[in-house]
This record gives C-alpha cells, structure tokens and sequence, in this order.
C-alpha cells in the first residue's frame, strides 16, 4: 500500500521537526507500524531508502517495531490478539472482532545532530 | 517519480489547473537546503540557546517554509550552517528526539480541517471509495436526478481526464474534477483546495468520489462524515476478505448493479458476510442505478443525514447566539 506516499510523509515530518526542534542531521529513526496497519515493512524500508537520499536523513538507519494485531470480540466482550483485520476471534471463533489496536503507524523516536 | 503509487511533483490538477504556490503533502520533493551565506560584522557573543524547545509542529501552506532562522530575524541565529548546537563542552552533538508522531498526522490536521469546515456549514460530506468501473459515477448522476431540487455537490478524482466530472454536470450539479496525475489517492489536502473553488452551499450533500481503487484511499482521511465503498455484484462476494483495510474503514457498503444478480452466480449473503467478518458495523444497502431498484432506502438515507447535518450546524448557531447574549448582558452590566 502506497509506501512510497508514506516514506515521504515521513522525510517531511524529519524536516518539520528539525526546524522546531533544531537539529540538521537524523541518524537513526524509530518507527513503529501496526500489524493491521497495512503496511509492509520492507516495502516502506526500500522507500526510505530511496526517498531519504540528498535530505536530512540521507544514511539514517530506520528501525521497525511492530505492534501485535489486537481486537475487540463483540461476542466474547473480551480483547483478543488477531493478526489480520478479517481473523476470526481466537476464543469462540466468530467474526465479531473489532480492530482496538496495531493499526497505527509513529514515528516514536529520533537520534539527530 | 515514485514507482510504487507514481506521485510525483507538478502532476496533481484541479479543473486542469496546478494548484499555484502551495504544498501539497506527501510531495516533499522541493525541499531546499538554506545554505545562504550572510556576512556579519559585528562584534558581541552569538547567544546560543540550549533549551529544548517543544513547539507544536508547523503546518506549512506555503511552498517555501520559512525556517527557525528566517523566523527568528535576528541575525546573531546561525541555523543554516556550521555544526550544530554542542556548545556544553563533553557534550555529544547527538541526542534523541520523542516525537510519536502518526505518519499520517499531517493528512490527518488537513482532514480535521476540512471536517470543521464542513460541519460549520451544515454540509454532509461522503467519501465514495471502489475499484474502477463498479459504477459510481452512474449512480452519482442517478442520485443527483433523484434529490430534485437538493443542492448536491461533487469532487471528481481521477488519474486523467476531466469526463466524470463532464458528466456529473450534464446531471445537474456542479463538480470539480480532481486530476491526481499519478498518483492513487485523493488526500485532504487536494480536497480543502477543490471545497475552496467549488465553494459549495450552506446545508448542502457533498460527494467526493475518489480514485477508483480499493487499496490507498482506506488511509487518507479527507474530512468525510462516511467513507462509503462500493462493489457492484459483477466483481466477487470476497472483495471485502481480498480488500479489508478498505471495507473496515467504511462505514457503509453499497452493492451495486443488482438488475444483474439474475444473470450472475454472486452470493449476496456470502458478500454481506465477508464484509461484516471484516467490519462488524458496517452498514450495507443493495441498490441498482439502471433499474431502479433500491435507490429509494439510499436517497432517503442520504436525506436523513444531511438533515442531522444542517440540525448539527443550526444548534451550533443557536449556541452562539446564546453565547453572544451573555456577553452583551454582560457588558450592559458593566456600563
């Protein structure tokens, strides 16, 4: 899904900060991506890579933390860990579930100069 | 150009204009380096500051974004040259930045606004979403001969051409045709532009119909009430299970094109199933823009809702009213 959008929704958000923040230089970045998210890490990583070149964050190393799929079961009234938006709830086996988290995506942290 | 959905800059236009002088999100690729040299010449300390500084991240309109140095004025500020601020001695230059910021979070303030703009005028906005060829500008055209005298509204998004929104006039109602050149999605940002050209009616429906595709409009909020999706009963009852992240961001499905189910195998339970086990919520009407058949429940749907939109804006208007008596009561006190 449109990774290359969102590699550089990421580079302009870099350079945003730096002018509030004050820094000329990212090193390394923290990214966490949500399982249900929809995006593939690997994918966005070849786009960073592409897209970071001649910026701010030209060299950066890009971390990936993934969040685990999580869910709400309707019929259960209990949360649940699902690993795609259509799993089944793990307990009783319904389709009730409802996406409550690992559908996000952050950037959580920075190492700059 | 991006291969993977081909933005690139200068294609995005409105009505076959490009947008003069603004940014456009997702689109970073006019960043410049503020490398000017100034010669100083004058003779007391440069004072640095040290503190951190946590302002609210900006929202650049304009295509050249001021930097801290062309904000600051002053010219004691060196931001676009030498090494960064390491003027505590042992301290390293590196350091970490919290930010938790959404990657999105940009498309999502634009979306935010658009929203509040919307809902200030009383006006109920939709995001129709569906791979190419389901029929959604059929059943535009359908549904604006059906309203009559509603003033509807509408937001044409393709890669090229300008023959939707041609044919959303020849129905009756004014469009505005997004071409998005290369790119796959519609975002927030293109649509604030095109709402400020169309500049649509108080209490008014505004349907935005994006880039046939059912992948990447799923993230990009444009400030719609609704994201509704639309799969006609040619495609195939697991659309949903092959294309979930969009059919769990809508909020109601319309299945489209069922004059034909007499001539197809498509199971509608079995459509309506998958697209629950996706999206539990969603909200599923059937409906065929030829025929006839079904338009009704979706006419009325969409009439009840624009009356929860103005009923939305009027109590806002009431409230402010209110809010301006006390104040002139208040002041009449003070007299």
């Amino acid at each position: 899904m449109h990774e290359m959008s969102l590699a550089e929704g990421i580079i302009q958000l870099l350079e945003d900060q730096a002018a509030t923040q004050e820094f000329r230089r990212v090193k390394q970045v923290w990214l966490n991506i949500g399982e249900l998210a929809g995006v593939e890490a690997e994918a966005l990583a070849f786009c960073l890579d592409v897209v970071s070149r001649d910026t701010l964050a030209d060299g950066a190393v890009f971390h990936f933390a993934r969040q685990p799929g999580q869910g709400w079961c309707l019929a259960c009234s209990q949360s649940v860990a699902i690993h795609a938006r259509f799993d089944a709830c793990p307990l009783c086996g319904k389709h009730q579930v409802q996406v409550t988290g690992g559908d996000e995506m952050r950037v959580s942290e920075l190492e700059v100069e | 150009m991006c291969t993977v959905c081909g933005c690139s800059k200068g294609n995005v236009k409105i009505e076959g204009r490009a947008p003069g002088g603004v940014k456009f999100p997702y689109r970073p690729h006019h960043a410049h380096p503020h490398d000017h040299e100034h010669s100083h010449s004058h003779d007391h300390d440069h004072d640095h500051h040290q503190h951190a500084h946590t302002h609210p991240p900006v929202q650049p309109v304009e295509e050249h974004q001021p930097t801290l140095s062309q904000q600051a004025g002053g010219p004691a500020l060196h931001y676009g040259q030498g090494a960064a601020h390491a003027h505590a001695p042992g301290l390293s230059q590196s350091r970490m930045v919290k930010i938790e910021q959404g990657i999105l979070s940009k498309n999502d303030g634009y979306a935010a606004e658009n929203r509040q703009w919307l809902r200030d005028r009383g006006i109920f906005a939709l995001n129709l979403v569906s791979s190419p060829g389901s029929g959604k500008t059929s059943l535009l055209a359908e549904t604006i001969r059906q309203l009559g005298d509603t003033l509807v509204y509408v937001v044409e998004g393709d890669q090229q051409t300008s023959n939707d929104a041609e044919r959303i006039r020849a129905a009756g109602a004014p469009a505005i045709q997004i071409n998005t050149g290369k790119g796959c999605h519609l975002d927030a940002h293109m649509v604030g532009q095109a709402l400020q050209q169309l500049n649509p009616a108080d209490d008014s429906l505004l349907l935005i119909e994006n880039v046939g595709n059912l992948v990447c409009p799923a993230a990009f909020d444009l400030g719609e009430a609704h994201k509704v999706a639309i799969l006609s009963v040619t495609e195939g009852e697991d659309k949903p299970l092959k294309y979930p992240d969009m059919f769990a961001a809508a909020d109601v499905m319309l299945l489209t094109k069922i004059d034909l189910l007499r001539h197809l195998d498509f199971d509608v339970d079995t459509c309506i199933a998958n697209a629950r086990r996706v999206n539990p919520k969603i909200k599923v009407m059937q409906l065929s823009s030829k025929s006839g058949d079904g338009m009704d429940v979706w006419v009325d749907w969409l009439l009840l809702e624009m009356n929860e939109a103005q009923l939305v804006k009027q109590r806002e208007v009431a409230r402010l009213r209110q809010q301006i008596a006390e104040l002139e009561q208040q002041l009449q006190e003070l007299r």
